[in-house]
């Protein structure tokens, strides 16, 4: 899938109209929202949690590479193999090499938004691996050939009648007559044809909330218990992570827990924490034979030292898309790729490069909702307006918008000038609205006056008033 | 309690200047009636937010060391916006390097500048206004006045003491009604998204009279509004609590 985070204007058109959508995401916004403000106020050190959840993460940025090498020694001592991946084409290689060295024909995977970065399905179905998806979410998205919408919900744009009709035409079995009408009944539907490819996998590949440094181990949380049996009952265990997954400690990862799942779903803990380390021991009563780490840079390196390296932080619990009035009113799908949200406009143009991207840190009205309840306390205005500044300097913004900029700042800095400015078009413009207080149409103000009309100046600058009154 | 008659600068910020006049004289009434000394810097022109936030960072500084020569010398600075002060007392100090003289002028201009109602019930201790104001009123809060300055209680409170003033909630008074600087021109159709979605609230509350106070949101808020007819009228919070019932709603011409 490729990206198209360039042609954001035409997919917010397209998501704007689409009334399935729409319908989806009325609930979605304000539910989560209602969840996480019940954890938070339950919780009196919430905010002091994501205080120390920083410094943790700061810390660990300033000596990733201390960190990263520690985390190898430990998995590599419990008996696992870690590979390092500059890219996502490096990554995807070295997956499908440890899925051939293992005769796979089938791969059960876990939910893993890196997985969805290197785009590692269909790099498996072109190698004839079968991938399945067991998060419910992702399996859904897997049959409808789609991205996720959400960070941490793949597919909160659908509708459950939607859902119903992609099971009839993915689930060629099933009895045209079964009664698909109740949610439990499709969960049904899905757990039946995915239990059965648990059994048939030959490797399972699970992401990683965290890496522990101390001790070599990885850990997901889920919901659905998926993930436990995707890299538990196959021979082979493949973690795929990003570099900035590492924590130092156990209880660093504790700490960090504590607002991760309250962020997200406002759950005080997510249903399944599950930690894992290296292959089955001897006395294990299960477990995978081989543990393979691959531990994915693309791109993220470059980000360290820089402006944006507060980026990184992000534990990835969807709080800052949940909040944002714009992921709110257009979806997921419409950021074109595979982060989307603020921390998707923030992220994106690191990995995919700012002239692919230019318009995602632009749509935002800098509202500050997200950075207020990032549990990260990730500064994404900031880093959204960062990305500006390198679009300015490169050109890269439309030239109505740089020119219109130009012209008001030229005359901005000359207040004299300024002051003649705005006197005549306060008057042109109260004219135009011929005594009726606002105008439907304003030469040159397309995008405000097609939804709105313009309210009409009332004549006279303050200034210019103000100097009258002082005679 | 602050120095008697203390001396204001008012910031009358370059939308309220050109467009809504009637916003900046309200807040001098307001400044007056609180005690203070007003004067009007005319040097004065925008905060230079837009250019800040379209990251044309050069053209932001040059307009905020034309805001902190202006307001040098003045025991505060007040503006009738929360976004302008914001600008100031938030992303100002970003501007320059840490340790030179123009970022401890901006630290220190920060300091002293203040959103209008803020600035009342904060430093002049201002707890009721003696106005008059018919209105079924909903309060909306702007996002920078909220978010960086913590303005929340204080318009409340106001105007709940202006004398013909009832407040009903709405839903979401906190979420952004798609204004954003030059985001509602370049994205209109998410702008209107997220309007349609506003105004489903301020209706729902069956508020004659909306209220906020950002003149930018105001203007994005009024526009759709009156596009659809609608009878609301729309205010910006000084006027409501300078009793100015006299000049025409935003939008409207009588």
């Amino acid at each position: 899938m490729e990206a198209s985070a360039a042609t954001f204007p035409a997919n917010v058109i397209k998501a704007l109209a689409d009334s399935q959508l729409q319908y989806a995401m009325t609930e979605t916004g304000p539910r989560f929202q209602t969840k996480r403000s019940v954890a938070r106020d339950a919780l009196p050190e919430f905010d002091a949690l994501r205080d120390q959840s920083r410094d943790i993460k700061n810390h660990v940025l300033d000596h990733l590479d201390i960190y990263l090498e520690r985390y190898e020694a430990k998995v590599q001592a419990s008996g696992g193999h870690v590979h390092w991946a500059a890219t996502a084409e490096e990554a995807r290689a070295q997956i499908l090499e440890i899925c051939r060295k293992a005769n796979a024909r089938v791969v059960t995977k876990g939910k893993s938004m890196i997985s969805e970065e290197i785009d590692l399905n269909h790099h498996l179905e072109a190698n004839g691996i079968q991938p399945v998806e067991t998060d419910l979410g992702e399996y859904l998205i897997q049959i409808r050939n789609e991205r996720p919408s959400h960070i941490i919900a793949p597919a909160v744009h659908l509708t459950r009648d939607q859902v119903e009709a992609d099971f009839r035409k993915a689930h060629t079995h099933l009895d045209p007559n079964r009664d698909l009408t109740e949610i439990p009944a499709l969960v049904e539907e899905a757990r039946t044809v995915l239990r059965q490819k648990y059994f048939e996998a030959d490797a399972g590949v699970t992401g990683a909330n965290f890496l522990i440094a101390e001790t070599g181990t990885s850990i997901i949380v889920t919901n659905e218990g998926n993930g436990d049996l995707t890299q538990t009952l196959p021979k082979v265990h493949i973690v795929i992570a990003s570099i900035e997954k590492i924590v130092p400690t156990l209880e660093d990862a504790a700490t960090i827990l504590r607002v991760l799942a309250r962020s997200a779903t406002g759950q005080d803990f997510s249903n399944y924490t599950t930690l894992s380390t290296g292959p089955r021991r001897d006395g294990d009563p299960d477990g995978p034979e081989e543990y393979h780490v691959v531990i994915l840079d693309n791109g993220r390196s470059n980000v360290l030292g820089t402006e944006f390296q507060d980026m990184l932080r992000c534990i990835r619990c969807g709080a800052c898309l949940n909040h944002c009035p714009v992921y709110n009113a257009v979806g997921g799908h419409a950021y074109g790729w595979v982060y989307p949200g603020p921390i998707g406009s923030v992220v994106t143009p690191a990995l995919v490069g700012i002239e692919n991207a230019k318009h995602l840190p632009n749509a935002s009205t800098f509202c500050g909702r997200c950075e207020e309840v990032c549990p990260m306390r990730i500064p994404l205005p900031k880093m959204l307006r960062h990305w500006r500044e390198k679009e300015f300097e490169r050109h890269l913004q439309p030239a109505s918008i740089r020119w219109g900029l130009r012209f008001w700042a030229f005359a901005a800095k000359r207040p004299k000038l300024y002051q003649f400015g705005t006197r005549i078009a306060a008057r042109v413009l109260a004219n135009m609205g011929h005594g009726k207080g606002r105008l439907r149409n304003v030469p040159l103000a397309s995008g405000w006056t097609k939804y709105r009309d313009f309210p009409a100046p009332q004549g006279k600058t303050f200034q210019q008033m103000w100097k009258e009154r002082a005679k | 309690m602050p120095e008697a008659r203390p001396r204001v600068g008012l910031f009358v910020t370059c939308l309220v200047d050109m467009m809504r006049p009637s916003i900046g004289f309200a807040a001098v009434k307001l400044l007056e009636d609180a005690g203070c000394r007003v004067e009007v810097p005319d040097t004065q022109t925008c905060c230079g937010q837009p250019a800040y936030n379209s990251g044309d960072k050069a053209d932001a500084v040059t307009l905020a060391r034309n805001i902190i020569a202006a307001f040098r010398g003045f025991d505060y600075v007040v503006a009738p916006s929360g976004s302008c002060a914001g600008m100031i007392v938030k992303h100002y100090p970003e501007l320059f390097a840490e340790g030179t003289a123009d970022h401890a002028a901006a630290v220190e201009l920060g300091h002293r500048t203040y959103e209008l109602v803020s600035f009342l019930t904060r430093v002049m201790k201002v707890q009721k206004v003696d106005a008059q104001f018919a209105a079924r009123a909903t309060y909306h809060d702007s996002c920078s006045g909220l978010r960086e300055l913590g303005i929340s209680a204080e318009p409340r409170q106001l105007l709940a003491s202006v004398e013909g003033v009832s407040l009903r909630e709405m839903t979401d008074s906190n979420v952004c009604c798609g204004f954003g600087g030059t985001f509602c021109v370049k994205y209109p159709d998410i702008s209107d998204k997220m309007l349609e979605k506003k105004l489903k609230h301020i209706a729902d509350t069956g508020a004659d009279t909306l209220i906020a106070g950002d003149l930018g949101c105001l203007m994005n808020m009024a526009g759709k509004l009156k596009r659809e007819g609608s009878a609301i009228k729309v205010r910006h919070v000084a006027e409501v609590l300078a009793g100015d019932m006299a000049t025409p709603s935003i939008g409207e011409a009588e």
